[in-house]
Formats: C-alpha cells, structure tokens, sequence
C-alpha cells in the first residue's frame, strides 16, 4: 500500500464521535435506528472527513441510517451537537429520516428505499451536461437492493457512464426479518453490478484504511459508474447489537443504555 | 375550426419555450414520439435523454436534476406517471417540494385503441391528493401551450395532464391562462356546468343544446384542479345548479374537488358527469366517450335532472 495521505487515527476518532452520537442519542431519546447506523460509520467518517470537497454531492439512500448522517454532519462542524436532542421530536431538524428541507448538509429528504440510487443519476448527470468535476456519493443498504428501482438506476448510469458517480452498499448481510442471503440475495451484489457494467471494488466497511484508499482511487475505471460493496457488520461498536437483526431498531432498557455508556468509554480508548 | 391533440400542443410549446428558458431538460421513458417530446428532443438533443422504460428513475433522475439548478419535465403516459412512479412522485419530488414538471400523455378514455391497461382515469385524484403539487389539465391547444409555460415558470412540482386525441380549439391565442384560475366562457343563470380537460368542448356544446329548450346555462373552464378557484366554482353555485364533467373517475376528480368546496361553503344540488367507478376497453375515442356518458347530451341530461 501506497504511503497514507491521510491520518487513519483522525478518521478512526471521527468514526468513534459518530458512534457516540448514534448510541448517546438513541439512549437520550429511548429509541431509533442504531443497528444501521452503526453499521456505516465509519464509511460517513472517512466520505466527510476525509474524501468529500465542498462541492461533492452525497445521498443517504437508506435514509433510517441518518443518525449517522447527523453525527458526521456535526464532526463536520456543519451542524451543532445539541440538534441531536431534539431527534425525533415534532418540529425536529433531525427526524426519523432526513429532511433537505429542515437541516443544512442533507442533500436529499430520502426514507423509502430505492431511491438514492436514481437521484444520484440525476446528480451526476447533471454535472457531466454543465462540465463540473463534483462527484455523487450514494449510501445504500444491502437490504434495499431489493428495490426494482436500484436496477433501473444501475442500468441507466452504465449506460451513460456515469463515472462520477460512487455508490456504496453497507453490507452487513441483515434486513428486518433476516438475512439477506435467506431472503432476496440469490447472487453477489458484486456480481449484479458488475454484469450491469459497473466497476467494483470489495472493502472491509470497518477499516478506514481501505475504505479511504478505495474511495480515492474512484472512478475505478474511465467511463464506468464504480461500486464500493463494504463488508459491514450490523451494530458494530455496540457488543451486544453486533449482527443482531433485533436491534435494528432499538429501544435500550436501562441496563442496556449502561452497558451501552460504559463500552463506549471503552471504544474510546481503543481508537486513540 | 382546427383540431389538436394537447400533447402536440405540449411538445410545440417544450420545443418554444426551450429557446428563452435554458434550464429546461426534458425526460421521456422510451415514448418521446408519442408523448411530443421528440419535437424537443430534435432542436436540442443535448438537454434530451431517453430514460429507457424505467419511470421510477425517470422520476429521480427529473428530481436530481432539480437540485442543480435545471427545470426538468418529466414525460410518460400519465398511467406510468402517475402509477408505476407515484411513490418516486410522492416522495422526492412533492415532499421535498422539487421543481418538476411532470408531463403526462395519453390521459382518460380517448387513449382508445389500447384499452383499459393504458387509460389513465384516475390520475387527477392521485395528483391531486399529493401536498406541495400543482395539477393541471389543459382543454385544447392553446391552453395547454400556456400551461406549459405557465408550469415552467411557476416554482414548485406540477402535474400536467394531455391527451392523445386531437380536440378542438376553443381558446383564442390572447386568452389569459393563469395557474389557479378557472374562466367563465358563457355567462347562464339557470345551471352552471364546471368542466375540465376535453369535457370543457362538450361543456359549450351542452350549453347550447340546453338554450334550446329554454335553459340559461353558464359554463365554467377549471383547468387548475389544484390549488382550485373556490371563488368561481362559488359564483357558478349562485345558479343554484351544477354539473361537473371530467373525462376521469368521479371518485376523487374535478367533481369530488367541486363538492368538497360546495359541501363547506354553499351546498347547492349537483350531478357529476365521468368515469362511474369502472375501467376503461379498448374502442375508438368518440365509441368510448358515448358508452361511458362522457357527451354533451350526457351533460344535458344531467342538468335537466335538477329541474
């Protein structure tokens, strides 16, 4: 590996800061989406404080991640901390999905699944017709590659070689009611997307090292839209969340919102 | 007098307009020569793509494009449009409050020879049920010109309706078209006739055949079905009478948005001329507007009913 550019410590702190928002919020507020944003935090790390520039574009395709949305965008110094108290809560800038329209840095009000990819489309074609050099990231989960409109999208940017647009699948293997092997996942998504004509890169979804030095290299290929499949665990930074479809959504008792406080402190000390 | 089809109408004023307004991109799922968009497509190929038969990414992509600065129109058949990519509609166009224009073809019975699967009769009440939309259904070629204008200029999701038979033109090339206006075209004192899309020719027909026996009937254009002109369609109540005609479901159409405004405000009798809860065949436009009481004497008989 190439000599880093970048400081992998920085990257691995801001992921730990992320963490922290998603558990801290979620045992202040009694309930949300953990499981999944755990799963991509480190990915938001390293994409905002790392990769993107000021006029990078970026959806959060599964939109019920956005706690870890919320949590970069705060490292990121675009948003106060103290917006995370009021998630949830009517009037909220941060809600149970991103609003565009409430909270500065979200790109796109998105919630129901399948829909990041084609509004990336429209992102990275509209740079390519107006020459600009921006590149379109989109998050999404692997659950919700079972979404008909992802293929529609996937046909269309190979197509039109959509180069600047980077999509990222979160793949920690779980959906609501299971696997997604015993469910909707007959073949790899590496394997649908690279029939479809995209270039593909696997990564392990937790270390910021691969993540970063993959993201750099993107487009993976002149005149093909690229595809991150990040190797993810479910939960991850939470023991007892880890690869549990039952805490996709989460509503901590109090012996869990301890034991929750308590491993943080820990995860702490293991990414300094 | 001359007859044309709304969506030619639509596809001569994309290509006009598209000369002042450079922001406009136009979509079109794989029917720009049905649609009309192909008129557009050849004057300016660069600000044209052909999405494929995939209208959920139509949708998205209209509503990417959004967000940098362009005007994209959107265009299928309004079945697509409205059915396969509602939810794309619902919530990254309408909710996030895009500017997007969606313009769909082929709309109502008329569509004919393609039957029931290809009859968009209940797309004005998907539209209209949608917060942030606006929702217009032009009655002949001029107006839906203007609409097309109007629509690129106004801020904000729009729907437009067209139609695939060429109709005749009613409006002069002078008329005033304002989104959220309806028009009086006949001034009548004994019934008011409020009538949208294609039903608004049938309209005046009906007013006729209904002064001929003796019955002053007024007649109301409503091409906003949303937001609607609660003021005129409260004027028209002052006949004390009314008939709806739309070439579309009663159920949640011109005619539920012309009861819901009366029901509150001024309960007056009325009687609504449309599709009566069933689906569409195949036919020819003109078999198909008679077998369904989509004509001018089904107007007429409706009013006289109140009498």
């Amino acid at each position: 590996m190439s000599e880093l550019s970048y400081d992998a410590a920085f990257l691995r702190k801001k992921a730990f800061n992320i963490r922290k928002h998603i558990i801290t919020t979620v045992v202040n507020n009694g309930e949300g989406h953990a499981g999944p944003a755990l799963s991509c935090a480190d990915i938001l790390s390293v994409l905002y404080m790392g990769i993107m520039g000021e006029d990078d574009r970026f959806i959060l395709s599964a939109g019920h991640k956005c706690l870890a949305l919320y949590g970069a965008l705060v490292e990121k110094g675009v948003v106060d901390r103290s917006v995370l108290d009021t998630y949830n809560q009517l009037g909220s800038p941060v809600p149970g999905h991103p609003d565009m329209t409430k909270l500065p840095g979200v790109e796109f009000s998105t919630g129901s699944l399948g829909h990041g990819l084609p509004l990336g489309c429209g992102l990275a074609l509209a740079a390519k017709m107006q020459n600009k050099n921006y590149k379109t990231y989109v998050l999404m989960g692997d659950g919700e590659q079972g979404e008909g409109s992802n293929w529609e999208a996937a046909a269309f940017a190979a197509q039109k070689k959509l180069d600047n647009l980077v999509a990222i699948i979160d793949e920690n293997g779980l959906q609501i009611n299971g696997t997604t092997k015993e469910i909707l996942k007959p073949t790899s998504y590496e394997a649908r997307y690279g029939s479809f004509g995209w270039a593909v890169k696997v990564v392990n979804g937790h270390s910021v090292e691969e993540i970063y030095e993959t993201l750099s290299s993107a487009p993976f290929e002149a005149g093909r839209p690229s595809l991150i499949v990040a190797k993810t665990i479910k939960g991850k930074g939470l023991s007892f969340a880890e690869n549990n479809v039952n805490y996709h959504h989460w509503n901590p008792d109090k012996e869990e919102a301890d034991k929750a406080l308590a491993e943080l402190k820990a995860l702490e000390k293991g990414c300094m | 007098m001359t007859k044309v089809a709304t969506r030619e109408a639509y596809g001569q004023a994309l290509a006009e307009i598209g000369e002042e307004i450079k922001e406009i991109v136009v979509l079109d799922a794989d029917l720009s020569g049905s649609t009309k968009t192909a008129i557009f497509a050849k004057k300016y190929p660069e600000r044209f793509f052909n999405m494929g038969i995939a209208e959920q990414n139509l949708m998205s992509t209209a509503a990417g494009f959004a967000t940098c600065g362009k005007i994209p129109f959107a265009s299928t058949f309004a079945i697509f449009a409205t059915g396969r990519a509602f939810e794309q509609v619902r919530n990254s166009i309408c909710y996030p409050q895009l500017n997007v224009k969606i313009a769909a073809t082929h709309a109502g019975l008329t569509v004919g020879e393609d039957g029931a699967t290809h009859q968009s009769i209940e797309d004005l009440a998907i539209m209209r049920a949608l917060p942030n939309m606006t929702v217009i259904n032009p009655a002949d070629g001029v107006e839906a010109k203007k609409a097309v204008k109007a629509a690129a200029l106004h801020k904000g999701p729009v729907y437009l309706r067209f139609g695939r038979m060429a109709v005749e033109t009613i409006f002069d090339e002078d008329y005033d078209f304002q989104i959220g206006k309806g028009e009086i075209l006949k001034e009548g004192t004994d019934v008011a006739i409020i009538a949208t899309g294609i039903m608004v020719g049938e309209a005046l027909k009906a007013a006729k055949l209904l002064e001929h026996d003796g019955v002053n009937a007024m007649v109301v254009n409503i091409h906003t079905l949303k937001p609607i002109d609660e003021e005129i369609i409260l004027k028209a109540a002052e006949c004390g009478a009314i008939v709806t005609a739309e070439e579309h479901t009663i159920i949640g159409g011109l005619g539920s948005a012309v009861a819901e405004v009366l029901a509150e405000k001024k309960p007056t009798p009325m009687r609504k001329v449309g599709i009566k809860d069933q689906f569409g065949q195949s036919g020819k436009p003109d078999e198909l507007l008679k077998l369904y009481n989509l004509t001018a004497e089904d107007i007429v008989k409706a009013a006289k009913e109140m009498k």
